[in-house]
């Protein structure tokens, strides 16, 4: 990238880094180690550093230019360097009947997806590689795409992942090698933006359904800056947490968000500012939020056709949370009810005898990929409820579908009535 | 970019953008920043492989979003689209129809088509 501000900055190379380079590894990291270094200049990096894992997002098919991409890197014998993991695709491969995609996207998608496996990539197919056996730990450093699980890395657990994504998360995947710049930085983690909440009702607190709203809130009020919240409970459970940064990441782009108590880099506010004084102070009141919650709700009073939960993929103590809700009654005719979720929890609920219940029930499974970017639902008719803060931001757009915002015991009992049903309470002072 | 150009086209396709159903192609595309999905590369690439592209594109910030796709371009396809990052001054003086040399050192823009 040119700047008109003048010398393009020196990237300190090391000998293994010149090696990648010059084709000692192969071809495949020397084209991944061009695009690096190219970025890492742009980015102003003095070094690349050593990530621990990947998790690549490039296996959702946008094209063919992504395709051929990664068919060249796989024909040149390109392998990972590190542990890596895949994101959705746009196909559910265990149950395929349930995509109604034409031919071509499909063959287009399954030859990326062999493509990523062929390089060395763990079919895992989730946008919540978190939830997985193994994650990264408090200061490792990952190049993780998938903004959901970028926020949930940086911010629940501390690791340390700029915002990879298309392309470049190969490139770090087959060299093991980054910018040392972005969220890698400790300056870089630090909160700008303080968000305190005020007047909270103790039912509001308490409830899940407040947490993907303030990620809302938070995603369209801080813009770049890094926010800290005040005023939730201490300990904060991890559940809610991924739903807060799996919103805050879809409205607003976070990439890191600091839960005073709850987040390992954030036991005080002012470790979470470093000491300094933010360059925004937002108050959330319940008006706030309840202005927030509104804002995902596009059509309030339309009929009812499906449910859709678990965008970011569904983990084994929301399956048990929604079996409870359920408690052995059914899905109403002709209301489509999907949960998205990874193979890996999918072998976990089916083994303890928690999916039994609820495929009974009603309940369609979707693994490998997503309702809001797959064509899965049928009936586009009418609206959709769900407790995805993520899914009511961009399914409207992405299927033309109304949506209705509610919380996970909202969805059940709507699913079971047949008509949309929303405890208003929780939101009253 | 993402739901924004088309590859297809070169159109700019965002209902809510003011230029909406203004053609990139073949022109030097100003924009603040990319900030959008990393799909957004793809979009550009896309863009460059089916010959929609811009000719160019100048940006107010660094973006690696935009960088990447054209970069991925490059490698596969051997088609270059410079992205450059214009210096502020430079950037609020840029008008429709003006002239622009972009080299490694920098932005020259031509107001008057005399270059």
């Amino acid at each position: 990238m040119t700047r008109q501000t003048g010398v393009p900055m020196a990237l300190a190379l090391t000998d293994r880094d010149r090696e990648l380079a010059a084709g000692a590894f192969g071809e495949a990291p020397t084209i991944a180690m061009r695009i690096l270094t190219r970025i890492a200049e742009a980015d102003g990096a003095a070094r690349l550093i050593d990530i621990t894992s990947a998790h690549v997002d490039s296996c959702l098919y946008h094209g063919d230019a992504g395709l051929d991409f990664a068919e060249r890197l796989a024909a040149a014998g390109g392998r990972v360097a590190v542990p890596t993991t895949l994101n959705v695709s746009s196909l559910d491969l265990l149950h395929p009947e349930l995509v109604h995609a034409d031919e071509r996207l499909r063959e287009r998608g399954r030859r990326l997806m062999a493509a990523y496996v062929a390089m060395g990539g763990t079919p895992t197919w989730t946008c919540a590689p978190y939830q997985s056996a193994r994650r990264p730990e408090f200061g490792e450093h990952v190049a993780w795409a998938e903004s959901n699980a970028i926020v949930f890395a940086n911010s629940v657990l501390g690791a340390r992942t700029d915002r990879y994504g298309d392309f470049i998360d190969i490139c770090a995947a087959l060299t093991g090698r980054v910018p040392e710049a972005g969220l890698h930085l400790d300056e870089n983690r630090l909160a700008r933006a303080v968000f305190h909440l005020v007047d909270l009702p103790e039912r509001l607190a308490r409830s899940d359904v407040i947490f993907p709203v303030l990620g809302h809130l938070i995603g369209r009020a801080t813009g770049t800056l890094i926010p800290a919240i005040t005023g939730l409970p201490q300990g904060v459970g991890e559940g809610a947490l991924k739903a807060l940064g799996a919103a805050a990441a879809s409205s607003g782009g976070v990439a890191m968000f600091h839960a005073v108590g709850s987040t390992p880099e954030a036991p005080t506010l002012d470790a979470a500012l470093g000491g300094r004084k933010p360059a925004l102070t937002v108050e959330v009141d319940p008006a706030a939020l309840r202005a927030a919650r509104d804002e995902l709700t596009t059509e309030a009073e339309g009929t009812l056709t499906a449910v859709s939960v678990g965008t970011p993929h569904f983990s084994i103590t929301e399956f048990r949370a929604l079996a409870q809700l359920i408690d052995g009654r059914t899905v109403a005719n002709g209301i489509e009810f999907y949960v998205s979720t990874s193979r890996e929890v999918l072998a976990v609920v089916a083994a303890e005898g928690t999916l039994g219940p609820l495929r009974r029930a009603g309940v369609d499974v979707v693994t490998d990929t997503c309702t809001y970017i797959t064509p899965i639902l049928r009936n586009r008719g009418g609206v959709v409820m769900t407790n995805s803060a993520k899914w009511a931001w961009y399914a409207p757009g992405n299927l033309g579908v109304g949506v209705v915002f509610g919380s996970l015991e909202d969805c059940v009992e709507s699913a079971i009535t047949g008509r949309v049903v929303r405890d208003e309470s929780v939101w009253r002072d | 970019m993402w739901g924004g150009l088309d590859p297809e086209t070169g159109v700019i396709i965002d209902r809510r953008h003011p230029q909406c159903g203004a053609i990139t192609k073949g022109r030097v595309l100003v924009m603040p920043v990319g900030r959008g999905s990393s799909s957004s590369s793809s979009v550009l690439a896309e863009a460059i492989r089916l010959g929609n592209a811009p000719l160019a594109v100048i940006l107010a910030e660094p973006d690696d979003i935009v960088l990447l796709g054209a970069l991925v371009a490059e490698e596969l396809y051997g088609v270059v689209c410079p992205v450059a990052v214009a210096g502020a001054d430079t950037y609020r003086s840029l008008r429709t129809g003006d002239v622009v040399k972009i080299n490694p050192q920098g932005i020259v823009v031509d107001s008057d088509g005399s270059t």
